[in-house]
């Protein structure tokens, strides 16, 4: 009998190490971007938990927002009312953000790309206005205030240099990568794999495409929820925008900058768009808008797959 | 707070649900025959729109002499998209039709920001349309009265031109199956370029005529997507009777639910969106099988 | 003996039109049962409701005695009705090999899983690797079944079914677009199938339906034409005049 092929392990290749080291250099080598650099982790981890739902199992929604808002609420609710222990406001944050996402899961699983897109959308201007309007609750336009965190492990406080925000959000987005990296190598990530390239054929199979489709959904908005917890306790404060459109919108963008279904292209995406943003949007938010566009227009004319799908494309040539 | 009565609510939700049938018409027909889901749809009312006040003010165009410009601009701006960028796209997946319809929604919003400024623009309704008429009890605004017969009449010829034409024939064809059509030696692309094209010019129109009622700021085409989207979904793609009823149905919930339940904003029409996606789950896309 | 699958006045209709109208049939265990009839005759609506990708107008589909018409289809497939389509239906971006131990793995309820990356399933991937050593695709296993030639795609597509363990396999044109050779390949791989699977297969082919098919269903207009043993079906005079003197002409 021949040998068989390889499979997904998730063994770690050496050069995964490198993003790693690289992100924990730039601590020392730019103290001045720790803040900016705890905000990437963030969204690289919402980036991430999109990358499941959509680059994995092929859930195309415009609403991700919903459940990084979710979580961002919960944690500063929480700590605003006296619970500031960081640990048990992002699981409960993961928690409330999976309700979310299993409740949203069944309207979205059944339906075509475009029923997706509008539910996953209605559902996220839904919530942005629910936020906008429960003043008494969330502070409204205003955002909610004395978001009161307290140290992490009960030694490290929170400070304005982002110091023990950098290592904090840094540590669980490494945490849920490894997860996520898991998760994609199982047998379960293969299985939606296989329901992205033809879901038709599955059930056929013998699967239960919704089951597995709402696990995922469920899945992505907890970590999404994650994120939202993570932005809202190193900020010590929630805005709106944390539901807002773009918020999605941007989200989308940055995953299919660096290279959709694959995990690391959560990352690049995410490291890429938000150092442009930070220096393109400084010098004019106008232009960095009409860049974005631009940018989208070209990732579909040209470059499918994103820079992580041009690095393999432009490997595969060399090698040839 | 001025309040109309629920005759003048029904009237402005009328007026207001006839500018989002006629804007999005054009979707309809693009998700319909084409498959696309064209969230930049938006983009073409507004350049209707600026094309419309900027004749206005700069060139001293009289308002309703700018309207059939704001159609022409329009629509050869979608020509011109559709035979470039869109056509390319239309057997592509639903992501990547997003993506670039997103993409050309942020450049349209970011050029016309730079080009006239971020401000509402004012647009000067000729004396004959503005003011009240009084009677039964109610207030109607006449520049509204004017909106629903312009939208009545449109759709009156619209649909005399899809019943009985030869263009009207070769579209619902290529509606039924495009495949077929082409073996019937229909020229799809031609019908399809002409298709965007006249929905996209009906989109300037309304982004014209809704100036007054819609507002018009560089923003527009993001602030509505879920409007036009909800029109067509709810309504059916590629018919002409479904998206009446649905902006119809649209129109006069959220003018109700602005002078009902102020305090809600515009969580309620979501809230009604949502409800609406719930009771029409997939097969609301009425594409007939 | 109850048979391995039956319907009852099974109906579908598109609007008004018919596409199988009253068909009762009963498929006996373990038997090769040949399903055949002109373009558009209903073969492959049938298929569809018996896998239940599609649901009946009327009537009702029996799989070894139980009433199955309300199941989804992936509730069949755990029944062991499986199916196979005919244009290729394949996962285009998974390899053959992750593609056959996906169904293996569906097969055992264990695709779920996430704690255990799939090179770890070695159980799974050594059945794998046998079953596609019979199919003869063994070297294929690390390619894309996009990559594959489509005659290979057809072999991959038969390999999807038997990793699901069939008891009742429906096969729709399995040779389908593939040339004389390969599609003896693909019939031999059948042929090969455990006596007490059941297997009804569509196919245009008559010389393979002959010389495969120990009984044989003829479909015409969405309603059954004839049924019998071959030799029976050979001799039928209406089945000569609808069929087999238009189609092999």
């Amino acid at each position: 009998m021949s040998r068989a092929p390889a499979l997904p392990s998730g063994r770690w290749h050496a050069a995964e190490a490198i993003p790693w080291l690289l992100a924990i250099a730039c601590f020392f080598l730019f103290p001045g971007y720790r803040v900016l650099a705890s905000h990437v982790f963030i969204a690289a981890l919402f980036a991430l938990s999109l990358d499941l739902v959509l680059g994995y199992a092929g859930i195309l929604t415009l609403g991700h927002a919903a459940f990084f808002g979710l979580g961002a609420y919960t944690a500063g609710l929480l700590a605003a009312h006296g619970w500031g222990e960081p640990f048990s406001g992002l699981a409960l944050a993961a928690a409330v953000a999976a309700l979310g996402g299993l409740a949203v899961s069944f309207l979205v699983v059944r339906g075509t790309d475009l029923a997706r897109l509008m539910v996953t959308l209605g559902v996220g201007l839904l919530l942005y206005e629910a936020a906008n309007r429960a003043a008494w609750l969330t502070g409204g336009v205003d955002g909610l205030s004395g978001v009161a965190m307290g140290k992490l492990f009960g030694v490290f406080p929170f400070d304005l240099f982002g110091n023990a925000a950098y290592a904090y959000t840094l540590a669980v987005l490494f945490a849920l990568f490894v997860f996520t990296r898991r998760v994609a190598a199982s047998p379960f990530g293969l299985s939606l794999r296989a329901i992205r390239e033809n879901r038709a054929r599955m059930p056929a199979l013998g699967a239960p495409v919704e089951r597995r489709l709402v696990a995922a959904f469920t899945l992505g908005a907890a970590i999404a929820g994650v994120a939202g917890a993570l932005l809202a306790q190193t900020t010590q404060f929630v805005g709106l925008d944390t539901l807002a459109f773009h918020r999605s919108a941007d989200v989308l963008v940055m995953l299919v900058l660096g290279g959709a279904g694959r995990l690391y292209g959560a990352l690049v995406g995410t490291a890429v768009f938000m150092v442009a943003q930070d220096r393109l949007a400084g010098i004019d938010p106008v232009y960095w808008q009409f860049w974005l566009g631009l940018l989208l227009v070209a990732i579909v004319f040209v470059a499918r797959g994103g820079i992580l799908g041009a690095a393999d494309a432009l490997r595969r040539r060399l090698r040839r | 707070m001025y309040h109309p009565g629920v005759i003048g609510v029904l009237f402005d939700g009328l007026a207001y649900g006839s500018l989002l049938f006629l804007v999005s018409l054009g979707l309809s027909v693009q998700m319909g025959l084409m498959n696309f889901v064209n969230l930049a749809h938006g983009a073409f009312a507004m350049a209707g729109g600026y094309v419309c006040a900027l004749a206005a003010t700069r060139l001293g165009v009289p308002f309703l002499a700018a309207l059939p410009l704001a159609f022409l601009a329009a629509s050869l701006a979608g020509a011109l998209l559709e035979r470039l960028l869109y056509r390319r796209l239309y057997g592509a997946s639903a992501l990547d039709q997003v993506l670039f319809s997103i993409g050309l929604t942020l450049m349209s919003i970011a050029a016309a920001t730079r080009l006239f400024g971020a401000s509402q623009q004012p647009v000067r309704l000729p004396e004959l349309l503005r003011g009240q008429l009084h009677f039964a009890g109610a207030d109607f605004g006449i520049y509204r009265m004017f909106l629903i017969a312009v939208v009545a009449a449109l759709t009156a010829a619209l649909a005399l031109l899809v019943g009985r034409t030869r263009f009207g024939a070769q579209l619902r064809a290529a509606v039924d199956d495009a495949r077929v059509a082409r073996g019937m030696g229909i020229d799809v692309d031609r019908v399809f370029t002409l298709a965007f094209a006249l929905g996209s010019g009906l989109a300037g129109l309304g982004g014209a005529l809704g100036i007054e009622v819609l507002g018009l700021d560089p923003t527009f085409p993001l602030k509505y997507m879920v409007y036009f989207l909800l029109v067509v979904v709810v309504g059916g793609a590629g018919t002409l009777a479904g998206p009446l009823v649905a902006a119809a149905i649209l129109g006069v919930c959220d003018v109700a639910a602005k002078y009902y339940l102020p305090q809600l904003g515009a969580f309620a029409i979501y809230a009604v969106m949502v409800a609406l996606l719930i009771a029409f789950p997939a097969g609301i896309l009425g594409r007939r099988a | 003996m109850t048979p391995a699958l039956r319907t009852e006045h099974l109906t579908r209709r598109f609007g008004a039109l018919e596409a199988l109208g009253d068909v009762s049939l009963a498929i006996a265990s373990g038997a090769r049962h040949a399903l055949i009839g002109p373009n558009g005759a209903g073969k492959t609506t049938l298929v569809n409701l018996l896998a239940g990708s599609l649901a009946p107008s009327a009537g009702e589909v029996y799989l070894a005695g139980e009433r199955i018409t309300p199941l989804a289809q992936y509730r069949r497939v755990k029944r062991g009705l499986v199916r196979t389509f005919q244009v290729s239906s394949l996962f285009g971006g998974l390899t053959v090999l992750e593609s056959v131990v996906l169904a293996i793995l569906e097969r055992e309820g264990r695709a779920a899983l996430w704690r255990r990356p799939v090179a770890r399933c070695t159980v799974e991937i050594d059945e794998a690797m046998a079953l596609l050593g019979e199919l003869r695709l063994a070297d294929d296993a690390g390619r894309r079944a996009s990559a594959l030639a489509y005659g290979r795609q057809r072999l991959l597509e038969i390999a999807l079914a038997l990793a699901s363990r069939p008891r009742v396999l429906l096969l729709d044109e399995p040779a389908a677009g593939i040339p004389a050779a390969q599609s003896a390949e693909v019939f031999r791989a059948i042929a090969a199938l455990p006596a007490a699977v059941t297997v009804l297969f569509i196919e245009h082919d008559m010389e393979l339906v002959f010389r495969f098919a120990e009984r044989i269903t003829v479909l015409a207009g969405g309603r059954v034409l004839a049924e019998g043993a071959p030799e029976e079906i050979a001799r039928d005079r209406a089945v000569r005049e609808v069929y087999l003197g238009t189609a092999d002409a």
